[in-house]
């Protein structure tokens, strides 16, 4: 039993490395191609003398982030998808960057600033919710998966 | 020192990928989490670093996070394993309420988020923050539907009515409309107008949905909060937020993937909704007398210890019996008798995406006895007893043989291969797929008619 744990683990074990190099082969290809979309729309750019918008460079990121995601979320084991529906929830909350951004604004110049604050905390209290409460559900559940004694 | 803080972003960005790497084993996956924690701290130590708040927004930031993080960690501390889903869906409703905050927030102050002043913020900018706001709210409203049915609060049964479907496409074309006007406009009435029609789209598309498609719907609420999030991320141009919710966004979707592929449904089939409203007809007429071997508490111990080899087959209505415990205890004094005891999980087991494999860590029963269904499928021929528990449908040979069966094509465990399987059901009920399983009639299976819990803690007894 434990003989063919082991070689079942084994196997796991190479199957997860050859989709790990399958993966950064294919995000290596992607980030090629990426890179020369931006440079050749650059190119383009610069012919009428501008510069690329960063919104293209946005977009870059975040298809590649597309396809990070789509290799690494394959490779979770199905035994962890809870944990990995909790941490996802838990990373989400990042958003907290736009309520901290909202909260700090200096009062005084225009109207709406501080309707602005008061969206902002109140969307800092919820997320900080989601952050505290996200990753430390995460660690307890993760807590409990036990290898046989 | 924006350059700096970009480049900040991104690590946190890559920190939240290894945090989801760590998962591809339960051995790195609690490193993975702490990376997740830190990939968080930095962004926002970064975030307060640019923004440098003044003394009253750190009142308000002590106060919002002291608050938040309290009822937090409480509900984290708290919260049971059975209630898991409820729980998720919760916190997906708050990622999508705080997106549609900050977006409102953009627009009231857009000079806050460097994306010009009221009157003139950019085009693009107000086309994200309109796509950030629609989808930010249909996740919130979605995810209060869905944890309203899961927490029992409203019936699960789909709610259908007529022209449901050309209403929700109304509403859609509606939302379409609404961000191009605000687009060219600016108008605070049409970012209201579009968020409160996001609002209702949310409630709209889930309430046909019903209470067993809500693995489903978890994890497309999941991917929802992603795009939600990056959204914002293209709004503030951060790079944290975009690749967060490009990993969030892809997460989710493949998860919904396998749940349907676990239920061989379509992922449109899920969402149009009505599945589990009706009894399908067949079943009513199936439902007749026929006989079924019956055993009792001493029958199943007594076949189990003497068996070389049993497979658990765990389902929901075991977490709804709270018999996982008695359960793990069952197969320690079987283990002590010699007995080779796994588990098998079916996709859908639970009611999200890995549940019962949560709760069977929290009964302490160690990872590596439990397997999934392609890994542990074909041993079932090779072993003397199968132990089904609180699952029914996911058992049912008829998904394999009869094209007629709503069920047919769905994978499921071909527990009727064992030598015997063993039945604990309360009755001859049939699951929520509304067919009758074959499985109780064949004759190698002993119906144990009684409540998951009771049953395991009078074999325990037995043994």
């Amino acid at each position: 039993m434990s003989e063919e744990a082991a070689r079942s683990a084994a196997d796991n074990a190479r199957e997860a490395a050859e989709l790990a190099r399958q993966a950064a082969e294919a995000a290596e290809g992607y980030a090629a191609d990426a890179v020369a979309a931006a440079a050749e729309a650059g190119a383009q750019s610069l012919g009428l003398g501008g510069a690329v918008d960063p919104f293209v460079f946005r977009v870059a990121i975040f298809v590649l982030a597309l396809f990070v995601g789509y290799y690494v979320v394959w490779n979770v084991t199905p035994a962890l998808h809870t944990p990995l529906m909790s941490v996802t929830n838990a990373i989400s909350s990042v958003i907290v960057v736009g309520a901290l951004l909202a909260v700090g604004v200096e009062a005084g110049e225009q109207d709406g600033v501080w309707f602005s604050r008061l969206l902002g905390f109140v969307a800092l209290t919820l997320v900080s919710v989601n952050i505290f409460g996200g990753f430390l559900v995460t660690q307890r559940m993760l807590g409990m998966y036990r290898r046989k004694e | 020192m924006s350059n700096f803080a970009a480049l900040a972003y991104l690590v946190a960005g890559i920190c939240f990928i290894l945090a989801l790497r760590g998962l591809s084993h339960p051995e790195s996956s609690r490193t993975g989490n702490r990376l997740g924690m830190a990939g968080m701290a930095l962004a926002v130590v970064t975030v307060l670093l640019v923004t440098a708040p003044g003394f009253w927004s750190w009142v308000m930031i002590i106060i919002g996070v002291g608050i938040g993080g309290t009822v937090g960690a409480t509900i984290a501390r708290r919260i049971p394993m059975t209630a898991m889903p409820q729980l998720v869906a919760a916190f997906h409703s708050l990622v999508g309420l705080a997106a549609v905050l900050v977006a409102a927030a953009a627009l009231y102050s857009p000079q806050a988020f460097g994306i010009g002043t009221p009157g003139t913020i950019h085009a693009g900018s107000l086309i994200e923050m309109s796509l950030g706001v629609a989808i930010g709210a249909i996740t919130f409203t979605g995810s209060v539907v869905a944890f309203t049915k899961l927490q029992g609060l409203v019936s699960g049964a789909p709610v259908v009515f007529a022209n449901q479907h050309w209403i929700n496409l109304a509403i859609l074309v509606g939302i379409i409309l609404l961000i191009f006007i605000f687009a060219a406009s600016e108008s605070h009435v049409a970012f209201w107008l579009l968020t409160l029609a996001a609002l209702a789209i949310g409630v709209l598309v889930i309430i046909p949905i019903g209470g067993a498609d809500m693995p489903v719907v978890i994890s497309m609420l999941n991917s929802y909060s992603g795009f939600a999030a990056a959204g914002i991320g293209f709004t503030l141009g951060n790079t944290a937020l975009i690749i967060t919710g490009a990993l969030v966004g892809s997460s989710g979707a493949i998860l919904s993937y396998i749940m349907c592929r676990g239920m061989n449904r379509s992922f449109f089939n899920v969402i149009l909704g009505g599945f589990g409203g009706e009894v399908a007809g067949p079943a009513g007429a199936a439902a007749e007398q026929r006989p079924v071997k019956q055993g009792s508490a001493e029958d199943a111990a007594f076949i189990m210890k003497n068996a070389g080899s049993v497979i658990i087959v765990p389902g929901y209505g075991m977490a709804v019996a709270q018999a996982q415990h008695a359960l793990r205890e069952m197969v320690d004094k079987l283990k002590r008798a010699g007995v080779k005891v796994s588990y098998a999980i079916h996709p859908v087991a639970g009611r999200m995406p890995g549940h019962m494999n949560v709760l069977l860590a929290e009964a302490q029963v160690p990872y590596d006895e439990v397997f999934e269904l392609e890994d542990i499928n074909s041993e079932f021929a090779q072993t003397d007893v199968a132990f089904v528990i609180g699952a029914n449908d996911v058992t049912n040979p008829i998904a394999k043989t009869d094209p007629t069966s709503p069920i047919y094509g769905m994978p499921v465990l071909d527990v009727e291969r064992a030598g015997t399987v063993l039945f604990v059901k309360r009755s001859l009920a049939s699951g929520y797929a509304g067919v009758d399983n074959e499985l109780f009639y064949r004759d190698n299976t002993m119906m144990l008619f009684a409540d998951a819990k009771k049953m395991v803690e009078e074999i325990v007894k037995a043994l």
